[in-house]
């Protein structure tokens, strides 16, 4: 008996007991299916992260304000207490001290309540300067960005995020020229900002900025006028990236009296190292649903192999007759164990393709984003195949042995 | 008798264990049936008819004694090899002519072939001219669910003789058919008989053993008589 054979023997027999085929399948579909959305979250979370960080512009690095230790002694945790100034980013940007650094824009926010007429909007007010555009490689759709002279009028105009336009302008039409309220403060809105297309529900598109002397002067004040929240660092290229690093790091623990750089009281991340980071948290949740995902195959997995039990024992006679026919037991073994392929091929198949719907019908419903992959698709059909043999060769092999009278004689 | 012994047992025995209790089913059976004749095996129900066909069938081993089948000691073949013996030697018959129910008569025909590894399109031939030898070209397509006993257990004895296989076994084949039917497939292994082949019959009917050239009498799993078919009888 070829292969061929034995291949049309075993899709009959699946073909002939409908209902018992489908169930079979539908265990392993359910396990596929849970196994290719669960990659596919995966991925889609790794990639939604990966073009955030991407999103704050190229050869970025990120100054923060770090842990620090006060005369008395006392320490404070990162960013407790705003260590980082307009001076910092000023000398860094000095390109005599900094060859490397192309550009620097320190920011400052704080979340604030925009309104325009009766719409209010929260948002992230951001104080910064003219080369924020630049470091952040950001494009303005219409109106234009802030400039040198409404830094240093402290002018009282706002370059909007487009979902921030989108939320306190819902009756569409340009809003540049227009005024949001503040405060009771009015600022006039000078541009929109281009979308981040692949940007979902992040700050990148929903702010509001400002000129930093407005922002300090005009709008939230307080005593540490000139701390900012962050300084933004762009190097002049990807390869001085590194230099860029140092010369930022160097100028940073000068200016700050500090000497050894383990008691620094600002750290400096770059795109990569907050990649990192972030991608080592979704690996937990990776593992978790990868967990579950196993989970659901093995129940399909031991659906099989119920099933095939009593496949087996609902046809000992046709067992019987095969052997007394000639079959020899291999190939009783075969046509089980490819019956039980068959079964995990199609089912496999079922639940790529039900993974494949939900990879479209899902970002719909709930803004995730799903990325499915050929080869995970791939690699799932094959372990539905795996599933379906692994669980079929234990009936296929009981199939075998059997004596071919006593099967003939089973009633 | 000049031929040469297809069938030799010599004191063949098959006991059975159902838990405690032990079935004596054949207790020491020597026989020797040579090639080409046509016998009949009687006995009272529970005498070891079945018992004998399934050993002379290779579905069944002795408990003791030797079996020799065309000359070679079954007792020495492994698995593959009876299974192989099965295939390309004997042809069987049953009396709930086991038939698989999902597949036409001329799938259920093709099957021992399947196994011998004959291609496909040779076994649909040899298939569709064993049904034409019993008369049910016409019916090639039918599944057994289609057809009426008779031409069920006629779709069997197509089987049994597709692998034109030198011993025909048929345990009780006419058990469940109506006297037209029994007579289409005594007519059948009569043909058979005729052509060359070696037949072996179990009944329990005189007038269906009356067809055979000799009776073999067994009783409580003792061979009791043996001897030339009275015809009539
Ligand atoms: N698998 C088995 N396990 C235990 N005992 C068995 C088994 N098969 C048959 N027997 C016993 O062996 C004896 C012979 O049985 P067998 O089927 O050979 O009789 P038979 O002559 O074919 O009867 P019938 O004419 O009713 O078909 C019986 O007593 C039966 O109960
Ligand atoms: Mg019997």
């Amino acid at each position: 008996m070829n292969w061929r054979d034995t291949v049309r023997t075993a899709t009959e027999a699946v073909r002939t007991h409908r209902l018992r085929s489908a169930l079979t399948m539908l265990g392993i579909l359910i396990g596929i299916t849970a196994v290719i959305l669960t990659v596919g979250l995966g991925n889609g979370a790794k990639a939604q992260v990966r073009d955030q960080i991407n999103e704050l512009g190229t050869n970025l690095l990120v100054v923060s304000p770090g842990s620090t230790t006060s005369s008395s002694g006392l320490r404070g945790g990162l960013g407790s207490s705003s260590t980082l100034t307009r001076q910092d980013a000023a000398s860094l940007a000095d390109s005599a001290v900094a060859p490397d650094i192309q550009a620097v824009a320190a920011v400052s926010t704080s979340s604030v309540s925009l309104t325009n007429g009766t719409t209010n909007w929260t948002t992230t007010l951001t104080g910064t300067t003219k080369s924020w555009q630049e470091v952040r490689s950001r494009k303005v759709t219409s109106g234009r960005f802030l400039t040198d002279a409404d830094q240093q009028s402290s002018a009282a105009v706002v370059v909007l995020g487009s979902s921030t336009a989108t939320e306190l302008f819902p009756t569409g039409g340009d809003p540049v020229g227009q005024y949001v309220t503040y405060n009771g403060k009015q600022l006039k809105v000078v541009g929109v900002l281009a979308e981040l297309s692949s940007s979902e529900q992040t700050t990148n598109n929903d702010l509001a900025i400002v000129p930093a002397s407005t922002y300090s002067q005009r709008l939230i004040g307080g005593t540490t006028r000139d701390s900012v929240s962050s300084i933004y660092v762009k190097a002049t290229s990807s390869d001085t990236l590194s230099a860029a690093y140092q010369e930022a790091n160097g100028t940073l623990l000068n200016l700050h009296g500090i000497t050894a750089s383990s008691s620094a009281d600002f750290s400096i991340a770059t795109q990569e190292s907050i990649l990192t980071a972030a991608t080592s948290v979704d690996k937990t949740l990776t593992v978790m649903l990868g967990g579950i995902a196993a989970i659901s195959l093995l129940v399909g997995g031991i659906g099989v192999m119920n099933i095939m039990l009593v496949s087996v024992t609902e046809r000992i006679r046709e067992i019987g007759l095969r052997k007394a026919l000639g079959a020899q037991p291999r190939f009783i073994r075969r046509q089980f164990l490819v019956e039980a392929s068959v079964l995990g091929f199609f089912g496999g198949l079922l639940g790529v393709g039900i993974g494949l719907i939900g990879a479209v019908v899902l970002p719909h419903l709930t803004d995730t984003r799903v990325i499915l992959s050929a080869g995970a698709s791939a690699a799932a059909i094959a372990m539905a195949i795996g599933i379906g043999v692994m669980f079929g060769v234990y009936p296929a092999s009981r199939a075998a042995r059997l004596a071919p009278i006593d099967a003939l004689r089973n009633e | 008798m000049n031929a040469p012994p297809v069938i030799e047992l010599v004191d063949v025995a098959k006991t059975y264990a159902s838990g405690s209790l032990e079935v004596h089913a054949l207790q020491g059976i020597t026989l020797t049936i040579s090639e080409g004749e046509f016998v009949a095996i009687v006995g009272p129900s529970g005498s070891g008819k079945s018992t004998l066909m399934h050993i002379l069938g290779c579905l069944d081993v002795p408990t003791s004694g030797a079996f020799h089948l065309a000359g070679d000691d079954v007792a020495s073949f492994g698995e593959d090899q009876l299974a192989e013996v099965r295939n390309r030697h004997i042809g069987f018959v049953f009396q709930q002519f086991n038939l698989l129910a999902y597949l036409s008569a001329w799938r259920n025909v093709e099957l021992p072939l399947v196994y011998s590894g004959v291609d496909r399109h040779e076994r649909k031939e040899r298939a569709l001219a064993a049904l034409a030898q019993v008369g049910l070209a016409d019916r090639a397509d039918h599944k057994p669910g289609e057809l009426s006993g008779g031409q069920q257990q006629r779709v069997a004895v197509a089987r049994a003789l597709v692998t034109e296989p030198a011993l025909i076994l048929a345990d009780e084949p006419t058990g469940n058919l109506d006297s037209t039917s029994t007579a289409d497939i005594l007519n059948l292994l009569d043909d058979l008989h005729r052509s060359g082949r070696t037949i072996v019959l179990i009944t329990h009917e005189a007038d269906v053993a009356g067809r055979a050239e000799r009776l073999v009498q067994i009783h409580d799993g003792h061979v009791v008589a043996t001897g030339p078919a009275l015809v009539g009888a």
